[in-house]
Parts: structure tokens; C-alpha cells; sequence
């Protein structure tokens, strides 16, 4: 899993690449809450380059939400690939989520 | 009648042994000519099994135990995997289903990884056999999450 971040007006537009399994999603998880700590409240997650997804990035991305939540933060996501849209569609993850083509048209939104 | 090949494998429940367990699985997928999509299905379920029996099959041992694994084709061209465990009784079938449609504050997780290995295996048996836990899962090579 590779992990990018950059700031983008008034958000964070994270890239992901790889895997988020039980393995790396602990080193995910960190780096939200990093970003988060750090003051930032507006997370586009860009997920055009990840392959896969299991309940433990599910668990580490709601974990996310629910930090953002009393700071009025949003957490929007972006590019969603086979089976990665897949795991959202199953789980309710996409009617629970902004989720959008692509991160130009997350950011339009914001 | 062809007879089929069993190929198994016995690793250490660890979460380090959790890829060699996941990718000895998609090869035997592979080697039965499944698709990649398929595969990356099957993955995912392996994934959510033996986390599961990575995190609390033995968490009340001094000792983790092993997990064993086996292979063969079955039926027209399924794929059966059997999953043994030495640790605490657990039958994922007897398990409730998780709340897909509640909102973030009330979002739980626990139970999903265990709905997603229902949706994408064609047949789940388990049994509780000379204190092991036996789960046999049956896999078609149709994807079963695509919309």
C-alpha cells in the first residue's frame, strides 16, 4: 500500500494505491488520524489506484467518519474500482458516502 | 470417475502468515482457470475467514495454533476449500447479520467481513469435529459481487 497526500485549497486529497487489508490497514488508519490531528477536516480519498479492499479498511475508513463527524469534517471518495466499488456496494458503504468519478469532480463540490 | 488432487497447506495462525494462507488459495483458483475478478472475490472471503481465526481462534491459549488448508476441485469446475482450526468453538453461519443501511454514528463493523464471505462462496458447511473447527467453503467460478 502506498499512501499520498496533498493539499488542495481548503482539503486533503488522499491517494491510495495497493492494498488496504488487516495487514496495512492499521498504517492507513494512522495516517488519517495524523492528517486529522493535524487540523485538516475536508479528506478526499482518491481510490483510483486501489486493487482491494477488506472489512478492515471498511472498519479503519468508518473509524475515520466517526472522528470527523463532531468537527464537522467530511470525508468524500473518489475513482472507485471493481472490486473496491464492489465492497462498497455490498457493505452500504455507498449510500453512506459521497462518492464521486473522480477527485476533480469531489473537489467541484466543495 | 477423475479423481482430484488435494493440495494443502499448514501455516501458524499469524497475522504475518495471512498472504502466504490468501495467495495459496488464489493460486489453486488460478490453476482452475477462475478469473481474476473471481479470484480477487475469493481473496477477499480467505481474508475475512482467517482474520478471524488470527485474532481470536487462540487468543485464549498460551499458544497460537495452526491453521490448515486445503484445495480441491469439485462438482463441474468448483472450488472447495476447507479451513481447520484447533481454537474456540466458531460458527460463522449462526453469526447475525450486520445493519448495512444504518448512518455513520451508528455504523458498526463487526459482522461485515463475515456477511461478505456469505455473499461471494456458493456453500458454507461447518462442523465442530474432535475440537477443531471445520469450515468448508464451495466456490463457482462465476463472480458473485459484480453488479
Amino acid at each position: 500500500m502506498e499512501i499520498n497526500s496533498e493539499k488542495i485549497r481548503n482539503c486533503v486529497v488522499v491517494s491510495v494505491k495497493g492494498k488496504i487489508d488487516a495487514v496495512t490497514s492499521p498504517d492507513f488508519e494512522k495516517s488519517l488520524s495524523e492528517l486529522i490531528g493535524k487540523g485538516e477536516k475536508i479528506i478526499v480519498m482518491d481510490l483510483g489506484s486501489l486493487e482491494y479492499i477488506s472489512s478492515a479498511g471498511l472498519r479503519s475508513i468508518l473509524a475515520t467518519a466517526k472522528h470527523l463527524k463532531p468537527i464537522d469534517g467530511k470525508l468524500l471518495f473518489a475513482g472507485l474500482q471493481g472490486p473496491v466499488k464492489d465492497v462498497f456496494r455490498i457493505s452500504g458503504f455507498a449510500s453512506i458516502f459521497q462518492i464521486f468519478d473522480s477527485r476533480d469532480e469531489a473537489l467541484q463540490q466543495l | 470417475m477423475r479423481t482430484s488432487a488435494v493440495k494443502s497447506l499448514i501455516l501458524p495462525a499469524k497475522i504475518e502468515n495471512l498472504h502466504g494462507c490468501i495467495d495459496f488459495v488464489a493460486a489453486c483458483a488460478a490453476g482452475q482457470g477462475f478469473g481474476k475478478r473471481r479470484i480477487s472475490e475469493i481473496r477477499l472471503a480467505l481474508e475475512e475467514v482467517l482474520v478471524n481465526i488470527i485474532n481470536y481462534a487462540y487468543s485464549d491459549r498460551p499458544e497460537t495454533g495452526d491453521i490448515e488448508i486445503a484445495c480441491r476441485r469439485t462438482g463441474e469446475n468448483a472450488l472447495e476449500i476447507e479451513i481447520i482450526d484447533s481454537g474456540a468453538p466458531f460458527d460463522m453461519l449462526a453469526s447475525k447479520e450486520p445493519d448495512t443501511e444504518a448512518e455513520i454514528p451508528d455504523r458498526q463493523i463487526g459482522g461485515l467481513g463475515i456477511f461478505f464471505v456469505k455473499q461471494i462462496m456458493n456453500g458454507i458447511r461447518y462442523a465442530r469435529e474432535g475440537g477443531r473447527n471445520k469450515l468448508t467453503l464451495t466456490a463457482e467460478s462465476a463472480g458473485q459481487l459484480s453488479a
